[in-house]
C-alpha cells in the first residue's frame, strides 16, 4: 500500500487503528479478569475489572470522535473509509464488551456468598477461556491485517454456542436438585449468557474485519448459527 | 492485498453489451484511440454510458478524461492534427459516419465547460439562439415558451425572469453556469457532456449546479468530469478512473468509492502516491 500524500492523514489512519487495537488489549484483560474473579472467587479482581470499565467507555469515546473528525476533514475513501467505520465499529463492539466483563465480575459478589460448586465452575471456566482466547484471536487478526485468522474465529461461532447450551442444562439440573443454588445459579446463568454474548460480539469483530480488508459486507448473514430455542 | 473478481466493466477491456431496442446504453465507445500528431493521448478506450443516468469520469490531470469527452460531441474534429480512431455508438448510429452533421450532432450532444461561456448577448438571447439556428420554433411564442422552459428546467428562470434582456455576462459564476446549461437543454439533447463544471464555482451555487444534475439525470444521459472525488460519489451512478490514457477501471460509483478493484483507482482515490 502506497503511502498518503498527505502525511498527517496517515498518521491519523495509524492512530485510530492503534488505538483501536490498545482498547481491544484492555478489554480482553477485562473478561480474562472478570472470569478470573468469578472462578477463583476473587472479590479484590472483581473490584478491579468494575473500576476499569470506565477507561473503556473514555477509549470508545475517543475513538468515535476521532474517526467523525476524520470523515468530516479528511472524506475517507474506499480502504481508509472502510478502515475508518471498521475502527468506530470495533470500537462500539469492545465497549459492549466491556459493559458484559464489568456485569460478570459484579455477580461475583454473590456468587462467593453461595457454597462453590465445582463442576459448575470448571463447566464456566472452559466456556470462558474458549471465549476469552477468540477474543484474543480475533484482535490479533485485527492488530495483523489477517483475514484468514479472523475468518477461522468467525466460522467458529457456534463452539460457545454449544458451551452455553450444555452449561444452561447442567444449571437446571442443579437448580431443580437442590433449590438453595438457585440464586448463585442464576447468577451463573447470566455469567453463561453474557460469555456467550462475549462470543458473538468477536464473532462480529471479525466481520468487521472481512469488511475492512475485502470491502464486502454480505458475510453477516452467512453466519453459523446454533439457537437454544429450536432444540 | 490482491482481489480477484469477474466484471465485464474492468480494466477497460472491450465491453460492447448486446443491445435489445433501447435497453443498452445510450452511449457505447469501443476502442477509442485518440492522436494529437504524433502523441497518442487515449489508448483503445471501451466504455458505455446508460441513458438517465450520470456517468463520472475522474483521473489525474492528463489522463485523458477530456479528450474522451470530446470524442462524444466530435470537439476533436476542430483541433488540427487531431486524430481520433474506434467507434461511438449513440443509440444505433456511428456518429464518426460520413453522413453525421457535427453541428447536428453537437446539438444532440451537448456541452458545458469549466468556465461559464455565455455569449455576449442578452440572458433570453442565450437561450433562444440554438432553438432558433436549429429551427425549433416557428413563431416567436413558441421561442419564448422554449427559453422559459429550459431556464425553468436549468433551475434558473426564478432568478432571471424579470431581466431576460440583461447581458448574460451580468449573471454571477453560478448563474452563468446554469444559464449556460439552459442554452444546451434549449436544443432538446440526448447527451449532456460537462467539463468540469462547478471547478469555477463556490460551495453553494455548486450545490445548485449539483442539484441540477440529478433533476436533469431522469431525461438525459450526462457525462461529467470532474476532479472532486465527493461531487464524483455524490452525483454519479457510474464512474469510470481514466489513468495514463486508458480506462484503469469502471463500475457503480458506490463500488467504485468503496470498493475498488485496481490499486490504481484506490490510490488515486484516496490520496496516495501512485
Amino acid at each position: 500500500m502506497n503511502e498518503h500524500i498527505v502525511k498527517a492523514y496517515e498518521d491519523e489512519l495509524n492512530m485510530l487503528t492503534a488505538e483501536c487495537a490498545r482498547m481491544g488489549g484492555l478489554t480482553e484483560a477485562a473478561v480474562a479478569d472478570a472470569l478470573e474473579a468469578v472462578v477463583r472467587r476473587d472479590q479484590q479482581t472483581a473490584d478491579m475489572v468494575v473500576g476499569r470499565d470506565e477507561r473503556l467507555d473514555v477509549l470508545q469515546a475517543d475513538i468515535e470522535r476521532k474517526a467523525i473528525r476524520m470523515i468530516a476533514l479528511r472524506q475517507p475513501l474506499a480502504n481508509d473509509l472502510r478502515r475508518t467505520v471498521a475502527a468506530m465499529k470495533i470500537a462500539n463492539n469492545l465497549e459492549r464488551v466491556g459493559d458484559l466483563a464489568k456485569n460478570i465480575a459484579k455477580r461475583t459478589i454473590v456468587i462467593i456468598e453461595s457454597d462453590p460448586m465445582v463442576p459448575l465452575t470448571r463447566s464456566i471456566e472452559r466456556m470462558g477461556r474458549l471465549v476469552v482466547a477468540r477474543l484474543k484471536e480475533v484482535l490479533d487478526a485485527y492488530t495483523a491485517s489477517d483475514l484468514e485468522r479472523a475468518m477461522t474465529v468467525w466460522s467458529r461461532d457456534d463452539e460457545v454456542d454449544e458451551h452455553y447450551n450444555s452449561l444452561f442444562r447442567e444449571l437446571l439440573t442443579y437448580m431443580m436438585g437442590d433449590p438453595r443454588t438457585i440464586t448463585a445459579c442464576a447468577h451463573l446463568l447470566f455469567v453463561a449468557k453474557n460469555l456467550e454474548r462475549i462470543g458473538d460480539h468477536a464473532t462480529n469483530i471479525a466481520e468487521i474485519i472481512h469488511y475492512e480488508i475485502t470491502g464486502d459486507e454480505a458475510i453477516a448473514a452467512e453466519r453459523p448459527k446454533t439457537d437454544p430455542l429450536q432444540r | 492485498m490482491t482481489r480477484q473478481r469477474d466484471d465485464a466493466h474492468a480494466l477497460g477491456g472491450s465491453t460492447t453489451t448486446p443491445r435489445a431496442g433501447r435497453a443498452g446504453p445510450k452511449v457505447s465507445a469501443t476502442d477509442i484511440s485518440v492522436f494529437y500528431g504524433e502523441k497518442q493521448a487515449l489508448f483503445d478506450v471501451s466504455l458505455d454510458m446508460p441513458d438517465r443516468a450520470v456517468t463520472a469520469l475522474i483521473g489525474p490531470s492528463g489522463c485523458g478524461k477530456s479528450t474522451f469527452l470530446r470524442c462524444i460531441n466530435r470537439m476533436n474534429d476542430t483541433i488540427p492534427g487531431a486524430r481520433v480512431e474506434g467507434r461511438i455508438i449513440l443509440d444505433d448510429e456511428d456518429i464518426n459516419d460520413r453522413g453525421v452533421d457535427p453541428v447536428l450532432l453537437r446539438a444532440r450532444v451537448g456541452m458545458v465547460f469549466q468556465k461559464p461561456n455565455p455569449f455576449p448577448k442578452s440572458i433570453f438571447e442565450n437561450v433562444a439562439y440554438g432553438p432558433r439556428i436549429h429551427g425549433f420554433a416557428s413563431t416567436k411564442n413558441e421561442l419564448a415558451d422554449i427559453v422559459e422552459s429550459s431556464l425553468k428546467r436549468a433551475g434558473l428562470w426564478t432568478e432571471v425572469a424579470d431581466r431576460l434582456q440583461a447581458p448574460g455576462t451580468s449573471l454571477s459564476g453560478g448563474q452563468q453556469q446554469r444559464l449556460v446549461i439552459a442554452r444546451a437543454i434549449a436544443v432538446s439533447p440526448e447527451v449532456i457532456l460537462m467539463d468540469e463544471p462547478c471547478s469555477a464555482l463556490d460551495p453553494i451555487a455548486t450545490a445548485k449546479i449539483e442539484e441540477l444534475i440529478d433533476d436533469l439525470r431522469s431525461q438525459y444521459c450526462i457525462v461529467i468530469v470532474t476532479h472532486s472525488m465527493a461531487q464524483a460519489a455524490r452525483v454519479s451512478q457510474r464512474t469510470a478512473f481514466f489513468h495514463m490514457g486508458t480506462v484503469v477501471e469502471s463500475g457503480a460509483t458506490d463500488e467504485i468509492f468503496t470498493n475498488p478493484r485496481d490499486t490504481r483507482t484506490q490510490d488515486y482515490i484516496t490520496g496516495r502516491f501512485g
